[in-house]
């Protein structure tokens, strides 16, 4: 009953078996568990330099963007308009494909067409604003560019493909 | 690039958090405490994921993990590092930091590219759950599109950093 009561986390057991298996490595003088434990120490001070930066970014734009605002300019979808704000809408959401394919049914619902329901689905992976953030804060803001320049067409060729591909009849399925 | 990252973060952060602040106090607090509650729920991943870097790049020598990412071209890289994307399902606030350190260690961004752009495009975890809306047809089509669109992403990205010509 104690041991319930006091039952440790996953990464908690791990991290504490990891600091042994360091301190142990260091009495021992078993190389690699030494250099194991560097290794976390020098990830661990890069991270404890670029964390903190990134989730108050992340943190300030889900305080100041709120998603209704952006829901409220999708009602028109038409041609070029419609991709436009699929890819503006999929950057401000949260959560992934867990929250990116509900909407993609609610969309279905109000009239989007496929072709821009598609691009959502597709910006959804590749352009959301908290995680670009963390990927222009370690990889660089170049990469962050060109993968946007590069894959944002793409994402568009892939879903106005797909969706002659289905038809405009294609439904959503509810699950 | 590293340090350089780190500088223009902060610099972006605290201009932004300057304007949030004098615009609403209290949007600026609860920009916080959301910041403090997303970093609370990626911690967990995060430490276990740490874990198993360090482990891996200290035990498993770094040359071997080197040789698998770098040592066997950039097409081999590239394909490592799709297949290792796609079939991976970790977070952006955790593969972003990771992908940063395999940088450090001298994998070309090409690689890095493969990675991220299949873990953020192809899901074979996530595959049940896009069935369910779109069936296992659409769903599979959606997946590979995005397999195909990760390695003309990382050729672009190494053309664009110079390791490809």
């Amino acid at each position: 009953m104690k041991g319930k009561r006091f039952a440790l986390p996953f990464w908690v057991v791990l991290f504490l078996g990891f600091a042994a298996f360091v301190v142990l490595s260091a009495f021992l003088r078993f190389e690699p568990g030494t250099r194991c434990g560097a290794n976390f120490l020098d990830f661990a001070r890069t991270m404890a330099g670029l964390l903190p930066p990134t989730f108050l970014l992340v943190g300030l734009f889900h305080a100041w963007v709120r998603r209704e605002t952006v829901e409220k300019h999708m009602g028109s979808e038409s041609g070029a308009q419609g991709y436009f704000w699929a890819v503006v809408l999929a950057g401000t959401i949260v959560g992934g494909l867990f929250v990116a394919l509900p909407l993609c049914l609610v969309l279905q619902k109000k009239g989007a067409s496929m072709k821009v329901i598609l691009t959502f689905l597709n910006a959804s992976m590749i352009s959301r604003i908290p995680m670009t953030i963390f990927e222009a804060s370690f990889l660089g803001i170049g990469f962050t560019l060109i993968r946007f320049v590069i894959s944002i067409p793409l994402v568009i060729l892939i879903a106005w493909a797909m969706s002659l591909w289905l038809g405009e009849d294609f439904r959503i399925a509810e699950p | 690039m590293i340090g350089l990252g780190m500088v223009i973060a902060w610099v972006i952060m605290a201009a932004l958090f300057s304007i949030s602040w004098f615009v609403s106090r209290e949007r600026t607090l609860e920009a916080v405490r959301l910041a403090w509650s997303f970093f609370r729920d990626v911690l967990p991943m995060f430490v276990v994921v740490l874990v198993f870097t360090s482990l891996s790049l200290g035990l498993i020598s770094e040359e071997v993990l080197l040789e698998l990412l770098v040592g066997r071209g950039l097409l081999a890289g590239s394909i490592t590092g799709a297949v290792a994307g796609s079939i991976a399902a970790i977070p952006g606030s955790v593969a972003f930091p990771l992908s940063g350190i395999l940088l450090e260690k001298g994998v070309p961004y090409t690689v890095i590219a493969a990675f991220t752009t299949t873990l953020m495009m192809v899901g074979v975890v996530t595959l049940p759950l896009e069935r369910e809306y779109l069936g296992f047809k659409v769903a599979l089509a959606r997946n590979l599109a995005g397999l195909a669109m990760a390695l003309v992403v990382s050729a672009a990205i190494g053309f664009f950093f110079g390791e490809l010509l």
